[in-house]
């Protein structure tokens, strides 16, 4: 639901709605007392009290909220046309003559074009793999709590612990090399992390590495959401194994498989920590693997540009706006209806 | 959503007992997987008992002998220790100050029935289209004229800020699905609202606030581009700048490197394994109401 109700389409409606549409419909509750407390007049110092309550209560989050999330966002777009050092206030007004920069820099196309790679090839590889697992796991065997825990560890392990692991064992005389000589393969040992028609695809491999058991624990609660009945129902009238995931399992697994889908996007167009970490900053360009966040990094703070900076964010702001509301409007609203039948026959 | 639906996925049992044993290619196939993707951390862990010599002469090998040097150098560097204290300093308070920040929040968001309410649940409901990373570099001068460079508070900050609209999220439907009878009968016995608040509700969301609380944890015991660009001063490093900076460092000492790293991920992973069925619970509850 969180993805959902937090959508700008949720957004867009109008605002009273909002926290109804947090409600699930399989949640009757009653609305709360406060309902009844604001439908019956009460005398005016009582509703004081409540201001003050309130204001208490959310004042802290929301000033903490505001302070560190919103208005360092906005000054992004302040601070993104000026030419600054990031030392006193900015003077230097240029205009849009920071974004003219970004767009006609080559190397700035060139981690756009990773981004993108990144992007649908995350979803063509993690999709269907933990499709699969997920499918695998959800049949009743036994050991199967113990497999699900195990293919998540790498998510919860930190990026700069997976990001060191993997360029140790990746590196042309490590761990990966040796043993594919050992087992008679070292005809395939590759330079897997500087040779630049290969350091893109072994990126893709250690994030799938990392992000796949995070898909195979969403499609679980997804599978597992679906009324046996229905499965039982179809192999009654003789469907096989694989009809009855191909008809029923897919068409209804479907609103989980779009949240995933858009939760992976968003992450993939801001990738950072793992190309930081095992490509640094000057090399990730030449190995081909530069996102636009480590654009922005390395042409921002560290070249000590800091408008420059605030500019390249500010763009790579609004292409995930654009790339998540784009989404939202012709991919996410289907689930208003599937949202329908998800619910009827859970 | 209600509570119920935060609920850890359970593996669906026949209705007669145990489980069954599926088929050997199932186990196969699911052992291919769980090997792989175990090899990478074992080969980490495992590499830290190795010498340099070992790991020249065969990289892929098992120790042979085991060398504890590595691990008993890391454990006796008081860099190390340092590090782990700032990152659990780090955690600790900034899973407080989510939890706190978050609950008394979601409590109004819930409970309150005032004009601003839909607004104000959007409006951190937004945040979630903020990531840390977009807003890392004008995040990065607000904490520098706070005045809050090279310090542990100018990492907390804007971590519990970070983690509130996950948590607001998750915790508002466990606040709503409070009957209403309960603080009817509270209000009754001539229980404020704000002390219903402390004696009620606090407890009843307890397994709402332990999976925010640990989504806060751990994301706070692996951030890494915030600390990147608020802490410049190698005493306040984290183990994640702990970590890249020993490995720059030590480049040649690979099997200290591998030690070093491989205790850096232990509190991590201990913390998930004592909750891993909240963390999972608690993250498919999300998505899924």
């Amino acid at each position: 639901m969180s993805v959902r109700t937090s959508s700008p389409a949720a957004l867009r409606r109008a605002p009273a709605d909002d926290v109804r549409a947090g409600d699930d419909v399989s949640s009757p509750a009653p609305r709360r007392a406060g309902d009844a407390a604001a439908s019956t007049p009460r005398p005016v110092r009582r509703d004081w009290r409540k201001i003050v309550e309130i204001a208490v209560l959310v004042g802290p989050a929301l000033v903490v909220f505001l302070g560190f999330v919103i208005f360092p966002v906005v000054m992004a777009g302040y601070y993104g046309f000026f030419r600054w050092k990031g030392y006193g206030p900015p003077t230097d007004f240029i205009g849009l003559q920071n974004y003219a920069t970004i767009f006609q820099d080559p190397t700035f196309h060139e981690a756009l074009w990773h981004n993108l790679v990144i992007v649908v090839m995350s979803l063509v590889l993690q999709g269907p793999l933990a499709l699969l697992l997920a499918l695998l796991l959800n049949r009743p065997m036994r050991g199967q709590s113990a497999i699900r825990v195990l293919i998540f560890v790498p998510y919860v392990i930190a990026e700069v612990v997976v990001g060191t692991g993997w360029s140790l064992m990746l590196q042309t005389d490590g761990a990966l090399n040796g043993l594919l000589e050992k087992i008679g393969l070292g005809a395939l040992a590759q330079d897997w992390l500087s040779n630049p028609d290969l350091a893109i695809w072994t990126l893709l491999g250690i994030i799938t590495w990392k992000y796949v058991g995070f898909a195979v624990i969403l499609f679980l609660a997804g599978l597992q959401g679906i009324p046996q009945e229905l499965t039982e129902a179809a192999q009654i009238d003789g469907a096989s194994y694989w009809q009855i995931q191909r008809r029923i399992t897919l068409p209804l697994l479907g609103p989980t498989l779009r949240i995933w889908a858009f939760l992976s996007i968003i992450g993939s167009l801001q990738l950072f920590d793992l190309v930081y970490i095992i490509w640094g900053q000057y090399i990730s360009s030449t190995a081909g693997t530069s996102t636009m966040a480590t654009y922005m990094v390395a042409n921002g703070r560290n070249a000590g540009n800091y408008g420059y900076g605030n500019a390249v964010a500010v763009v790579l702001f609004l292409i995930s706006l654009v790339v998540a509301l784009v989404y939202q409007r012709f991919v996410l609203r289907r689930d208003t209806a599937g949202a329908l039948t998800e619910r009827s026959e859970r | 959503m209600t509570a119920s639906t935060i609920a850890i996925p359970r593996a669906r049992r026949p209705r007669n007992g145990a489980l069954p044993w599926g088929s050997p290619a199932i186990y196969f196939g699911a052992l291919v997987v769980v090997a792989l993707m175990l090899a990478p951390i074992l080969y980490i862990i495992v590499g830290g008992f190795r010498t340099n010599a070992q790991i020249t002469a065969d990289p892929s090998g098992m120790p042979s002998p085991w060398v504890g040097k590595n691990y008993a150098d890391v454990l006796g560097s008081t860099t190390f220790w340092g590090e782990v204290a700032n990152s659990t300093v780090a955690a600790v308070v900034t899973t407080i100050g989510v939890v706190a920040l978050g609950l008394m929040a979601s409590y109004v968001l819930a409970r309150y029935q005032f004009p601003a309410r839909g607004l104000l649940y959007a409006v951190f409901a937004a945040g979630l289209m903020f990531p840390m990373t977009v807003a890392i570099t004008p995040l990065y001068i607000v904490v520098r004229n706070l005045g809050l460079m090279n310090s542990l508070t100018g990492i907390i900050l804007p971590q519990i800020a970070f983690a509130l609209p996950t948590t607001i999220i998750i915790l508002v439907p466990f606040l709503r699905a409070i009957p209403d009878e309960i603080e009817e009968a509270a209000a009754i016995d001539g229980c404020s609202r704000l002390a219903f608040f402390w004696r009620m509700v606090v407890p009843l969301a307890l397994p709402g606030v332990i999976t925010v609380g640990i989504l806060a944890f751990i994301a706070s015991w692996n951030s890494y581009i915030l600390p990147l660009f608020i802490l410049n001063d190698e005493a306040a490093f984290t183990l994640p700048l702990g970590v890249q900076a020993f490995a720059s460092q030590y480049s040649v000492d690979t099997a200290k490197v591998l030690a070093f790293t491989s205790l850096s991920m232990i509190p991590a992973l201990i913390f998930f394994s004592i909750f891993e069925r909240r963390i999972v619970g608690g993250l498919t509850g999300a998505v899924k109401g």
